[in-house]
């Protein structure tokens, strides 16, 4: 109850810092929290806004899927292995670390100018992360677990089943949250430099024409977007058995 | 050369028997996030003798450390007050060392630098410092670490580095609180013998707080044992030993029957933190 | 010193680049996706001698170095400030940690049109997407200091602005090292980005603008230089940082 009642606090500071901001900087640098939503409730009722959304939609979903599955996947091949999961960390955080958008041009001769060059994009961004936080879990299983395991004669699927799998679950979950956030950036920045289609074009094409309520509306419903589909792979989370 | 300027190590400190600390209807409530409050302590009403060493016991909870933290004004008591060297007790009062339970090694600074800590922090000039680390270091076994960090010790090694830091300051009221509870059975009693060759060269007063008996036992002139909470003194036991002692006192036919009595006391107070059901016999 | 597993590393990665090279050398990618890393070397090279990009280097190292700096300081006090605020901490600390969730970046129109297309805007935006891993930090800081060190404090009678400075500040270093290594590598990718989806300037603006005109030995030697300047600049910070927390964490 005290939490939700932060919560609200929090939404109604925010709020107040922005339409402070926007009395500040004034209407044509900064819209007000109330012309935003406003905005936003205009965009919401036209079918081309929803044709962005379902062209994000569809990219981000195939460009998630590769990150959790090959992150995870990856994670799981180094992290095995001592000697695989010393040697490939700090690689992986020098990747990690990198300014992916660099890349970018690589990506777009690689699969030319689409869909699949944003998926590309945006699994760069997040396949990485889920690796190291599944590795690392794996890594730090404790000794003990493993000799306990095979104190009850458990074989290879009940250990991984019944001992491995609950151990690493929060930590990849951890990833997972961390992977879905950064794969819709990679996504996004991916639609904003090189797409026609899609909510990261839809922001450049407003910032060439200095429309800076479209571009706070969509910042706004993709921020409301991915702070709710964290809060919700948080509470799946926490509802998970320990 | 020594850590005081006092003379022969075996004849009792000047001043002996006056009251160096004193504490008078000490209690010390604690204000619980319930809104409740939880009678930690007291009410105590207790002497320490000048050159004294006195060991208190009693069952875990039972507030040892908040009379600790009491006597060495790191908090003060709810009612009652504390009195050292004649002044009242209101804040940290010049002249106490206290040596923490937990590892309070500054991690940052070397060995060396841990110990001159306190020497800097008043001022001391350097040759007085390095005078007195050097002494100090040499004492606690510490010369062949002097230069590395903390994070390289043991445990054990690094309560010394605290303990070392604490004398160099000369503290005529040395607190100590479970120093030596991360230890094994052996470095206890070793670490027993250096304190008290500590005690008798620096004539400081002593308040140890252990949770071993025979450690009490062994160490101190006086043991008071402590009730379960909230915690009040309800036996203090004269061990009458020679202040010329060690750990080989524990083979003393009287050791059995001082670590007894305390057992005797400390077993009714311990069953009933355990619970009602583990005292039924 | 290098350990066993330092070498494996070093093989791995060589091994790659090697592997890279030939499938380049032998035609399986085709030069006009990728040219081989001899050549990119070669090309970065050739525009560093040359001087051409040089505005462009200087301009981003610049504003990268501006902004880890103003995150830093500005994460730490803000960090303290929080700290020292409870009420306003519980009601900040939901944000905190969903604040990565956000697409921060896609606020980067805003500020250019606020600020104008240049410097100021790449920096605000790199601010803030590096600010909050220094909040975060330093408020871990200093939750982690131990109590006994502060209890120990009051036992050398230290006011308030002396252990500040010789017990909070040296127990709390290590975490907020890892701030700054964080920022360091948040300012980074910030400022290559703005400068990359528009800007006049800088290496990620000319890499965009090598990228546009085809100009694919030039894009190359750029984008390896960006490689090497990062991946240095964070290993270092990364060595630091391990060195720091085995010595201070316990």
């Amino acid at each position: 109850m005290k939490r939700s009642g932060d919560f609200i606090f929090l939404l109604i500071g925010l709020l107040l810092v922005w339409q402070g901001l926007h009395w500040l900087a004034g209407d044509i640098a900064l819209t007000s929290p109330a012309q935003t939503f406003a905005h936003l409730g205009k965009l919401l009722a036209t079918a081309r806004f929803w044709e962005h959304v379902t062209e994000t939609a569809r990219a981000f979903s195939f460009a998630v899927l590769i990150s959790l599955i090959g992150g995870v996947g990856l994670g799981a091949l180094l992290g095995i292995n001592r000697t695989s999961g010393t040697v490939s960390e700090p690689i992986l955080i020098a990747l990690y670390s990198l300014p992916k958008v660099t890349l970018y041009p690589l990506v777009l001769l690689c699969f030319g100018l689409g869909i699949s060059a944003k998926v590309a994009f945006g699994a760069m961004h997040g396949l990485i992360p889920v690796a190291i936080f599944t590795m690392k879990a794996i890594m730090q299983i404790k000794p003990v677990f493993w000799r306990t395991a095979h104190a009850m004669r458990l074989t290879p699927r009940q250990m991984a089943m019944t001992v491995a799998l609950p151990a690493v679950l929060p930590e990849v979950m951890s990833g997972a949250r961390l992977g879905f956030s950064l794969t819709l950036l990679g996504v996004l920045i991916g639609e904003m430099f090189a797409s026609q289609r899609g909510l990261g074009f839809m922001i450049t094409a407003a910032m060439g024409l200095g429309d800076i309520a479209t571009i706070m509306a969509v910042a706004v419903f993709l921020s409301i977007f991915a702070v709710g589909s964290n809060a919700l792979l948080l509470m799946v989370d926490r509802a998970a058995p320990r | 050369m020594a850590f005081a300027p006092a003379g022969n190590a075996s004849s009792p400190p000047p001043g002996e028997g006056v009251v160096h600390a004193r504490l008078t209807g000490v209690s010390r409530f604690f204000d619980l996030p319930s809104g409740a409050k939880l009678h930690a302590l007291g009410p105590i009403d207790l002497d320490i003798k000048r050159g004294e060493f006195f060991g208190v016991v009693g069952p875990s909870g039972c507030g040892k450390s908040t009379l600790l933290d009491v006597l060495a004004g790191l908090i003060s008591p709810t009612d009652g007050e504390v009195w050292f060297e004649d002044k009242r007790v209101t804040d940290v009062p010049d002249g106490v060392g206290v040596v923490f339970q937990e590892d309070a090694a500054f991690p940052w600074l070397t060995v060396r630098d841990n110990v001159a800590f306190g020497l800097r922090r008043a001022g001391f000039d350097a040759a007085e410092t390095k005078r007195r680390v050097d002494y100090a270091v040499g004492f606690m076994g510490l010369n062949d670490f002097a230069g590395t960090y903390p994070a390289q010790l043991s445990g054990g090694m690094r309560q010394r580095v605290c303990i070392a830091r604490t004398l160099v300051l000369q503290p005529r009221l040395i607190l100590l609180d479970e120093p030596f509870g991360a230890l094994d059975q052996q470095t206890r009693l070793l670490m027993g013998d250096e304190l008290l060759r500590l005690w008798r060269e620096t004539n400081a007063t002593v308040l140890l707080i252990t949770h071993a008996l025979d450690e009490a036992a062994m160490l101190s002139d006086r043991v008071g044992v402590m009730s379960a909470r909230p915690g009040t003194f309800i036996d203090f036991v004269e061990t009458k030993w020679p202040r010329e002692r060690d750990s080989r006192i524990v083979s003393d036919p009287r050791f059995g029957g001082i670590t007894a009595r305390l057992w005797e006391k400390l077993r009714v107070e311990s069953l009933k933190i355990m619970g009602t059901q583990a005292g039924h016999k | 010193m290098i350990t066993r597993e330092g070498w494996i590393r070093f093989g791995v990665v060589a091994a790659l680049v090697a592997a890279f090279e030939a499938a380049c050398r032998f035609g399986f990618i085709p030069r006009t996706v990728v040219i081989a890393p001899t050549e990119m070397v070669v090309s970065l090279w050739r525009l560093i001698e040359s001087g051409e990009y040089n505005d462009d280097i200087l301009s981003t190292l610049r504003n990268v170095l501006a902004s880890s700096l103003l995150a830093v300081g500005l994460g730490f006090m803000t960090g303290v400030l929080i700290h020292a605020l409870p009420r306003l901490r519980a009601a900040i600390e939901p944000l905190l940690a969903s604040y990565y969730a956000i697409p921060t970046f896609m606020f980067y129109p805003v500020f250019i049109v606020v600020f104008g297309v240049g410097d100021r805007a790449i920096i605000a935006i790199a601010v803030l997407l590096s600010i909050v891993a220094m909040i975060t930090s330093t408020l871990t800081g200093l939750d982690r200091i131990p109590r006994v060190l502060r209890k120990t404090a009051r036992i050398y009678r230290m006011n308030l602005p002396a252990r500040a400075l010789l017990i909070d500040l040296p127990a709390a270093a290590p975490y907020l090292f890892t701030g700054i290594k964080l920022s360091f590598a948040y300012a980074f990718i910030g400022v290559i980005a703005s400068e990359f989806i528009l800007s006049g300037a800088g290496i990620g603006y000319s890499i965009a603008y090598t990228y546009n005109n085809f100009n694919n030995r030039n894009m190359y030697g750029l984008m390896l230089l960006v490689i090497l300047v990062a991946t240095i600049a964070n290993t270092a910070l990364d060595m630091i940082d391990r060195r720091l927390q085995t010595r201070l964490r316990r």
